[in-house]
């Protein structure tokens, strides 16, 4: 029931552009259709990570914890943000909090899910990864940027 | 050309480090006409003097305003002085934001930290006359929520219907309810068109180096995004070489630089 719902979703999302219609069918096995209430922790640093999420609505804050347990907030994600990169590569930790600051609304796809089927089909993986390595990339730009302190 | 005495009437302070000073000159002239992006040179007496940009509203020459960050021996001993204290005011210099070019187009302002008090007059122009112009965005970044400058016109700005007002911080703590991440990721979804969009950005430069980057990807020309330059400053006016940036003097030939013209000097750490 769900996989006929989120085909269509998953197309029409800028992330997914351009992938095979076969493509498509295939991820839509591995996704679902996830809310979270104001507040409530999406994604936990430290633990394994499992999923990657396609914000649909909502907020929610990446946040790191400093040695006086105090939440610091790095980044915030809006609608149409992609986040959540840590079950592509061993060891599968979370590095990050990430926190819904509103009502979150999200497609999770599940990342076990995904690596089995990159092993079995390489092409795709490689097409995720084309789709994955800009994100890394922006997210590493705005962090160095951040870590200059440009404005100190 | 002297130093003309001016009094200073009000000290608003606008952060921890950071304060507004509104200036009446002694002598009675009661007007101080300038063009958005231009300075003055401060002279704290006995101390030194120092380029600042004027933050005020150049439709109101009756009220010289600017806004200084306190970093080092200057600018340190004017955020000592107190209403009724005179510090000495040469101005104003430089060249000045394309407002004027701009009409007819989208105008996105792009400021980092300190760098929203040079832009303010622009926008202030702009607001003033805004049926020239398409939409209007400001991106506004800062270090953290406790170094927002003029809080209070933000709000006013923010809640206007012909004004697009965008705020982020680098780090926060979490009782802060906005942005968060650096003033470059608000560019891909501010809401202008690019083909018909002029950019005035104003910030540390590497700031201005990245925000430009992400305005040429969303498709803004080189032509069109125009931004400040700030090098050591003695004599304004393009005598003593000391604000020489590769064959301009910011004094002289800036502060405002037209993209097009300079940008490929940003990422020459030698220049
Ligand atoms: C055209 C122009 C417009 C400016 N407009 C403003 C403005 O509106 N508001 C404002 O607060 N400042 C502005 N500045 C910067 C301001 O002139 C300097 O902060 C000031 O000259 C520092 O003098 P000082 O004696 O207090 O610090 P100094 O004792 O000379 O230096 C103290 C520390 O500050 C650093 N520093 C010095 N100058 C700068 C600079 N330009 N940028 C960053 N760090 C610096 C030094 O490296 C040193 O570490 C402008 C500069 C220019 C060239
Ligand atoms: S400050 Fe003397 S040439 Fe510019």
């Amino acid at each position: 029931m769900e996989t006929t719902t989120l085909e269509p979703i998953l197309a029409e999302h800028p992330f997914f552009q351009g992938l095979a219609p076969e493509y498509l069918k295939l991820l839509v096995s591995c996704a679902a259709n996830v809310r979270y209430k104001a507040n409530e922790m999406i994604i936990r640093a430290g633990q394994e990570a499992v999923h990657f999420f396609l914000l649909r609505h909502g907020e929610a804050y990446v946040e790191i914890h400093d040695p006086r347990h105090r939440h610091v907030v790095i980044h915030k994600l809006h609608e149409g943000d992609v986040f959540g990169w840590s079950w592509m590569l061993p060891p599968y930790k979370a590095h990050f909090d990430v926190r819904a600051n509103t009502l979150v609304r999200a497609i999770s796809l599940d990342g076990k899910c995904l690596r089995e089927k990159f092993d079995t089909d390489n092409s795709l993986g490689y097409q995720m990864l084309l789709r994955f390595t800009p994100l890394i990339v922006q997210r590493f730009e705005r962090t160095s940027l951040q870590l200059l302190d440009v404005y100190s | 050309m002297l130093s003309q005495p001016f009094r200073i009437e009000t000290v608003h302070r606008e952060s921890y480090d950071t304060f507004t000073v509104e200036l009446q000159p002694t002598n009675g002239h009661d007007s101080f006409l300038f063009a958005p992006g231009q300075y003055n040179m401060l002279y704290v007496f006995g101390v030194g003097e120092v380029p600042i940009s004027i933050s005020g509203d150049p439709d109101r020459p009756e009220n010289l305003m600017h806004t200084t960050r306190a970093v080092g021996t200057v600018t340190k001993a004017m955020a000592e002085l107190q209403k009724g204290d005179v510090i000495g005011i040469r101005g104003p210099y430089g060249t000045s934001w394309p407002v004027d070019r701009a009409e007819g187009y989208d105008v996105v302002f792009v400021a980092g930290g300190i760098g929203l008090a040079p832009l303010r007059p622009a926008l202030y122009h702009v607001l003033a006359h805004r049926d020239r112009y398409g939409k209007v965005v400001l991106l506004y970044g800062t270090r953290s929520p406790d170094d927002i400058l003029y809080r209070s016109e933000l709000e006013q700005w923010r809640s206007r219907f012909d004004l697009e007002v965008h705020v982020t911080v680098d780090y926060a703590d979490a009782t802060w309810r906005g942005n968060v991440g650096v003033v470059t990721s608000l560019i891909p979804k501010a809401p202008f068109d690019p083909l018909h969009s002029m950019a005035m950005i104003c910030g540390p430069e590497v700031m201005m180096r990245f925000t430009a980057i992400e305005l040429l990807k969303r498709g803004i020309e080189h032509e069109h995004i125009y931004l400040t330059m700030e090098r050591n400053m003695k004599c304004a006016i393009g005598f003593c070489g000391h604000c020489q940036f590769g064959q301009h003097f910011v004094c002289r030939d800036g502060p405002v630089f037209s993209y097009a013209h300079i940008g490929h000097m940003l990422s020459q750490w030698e220049v």
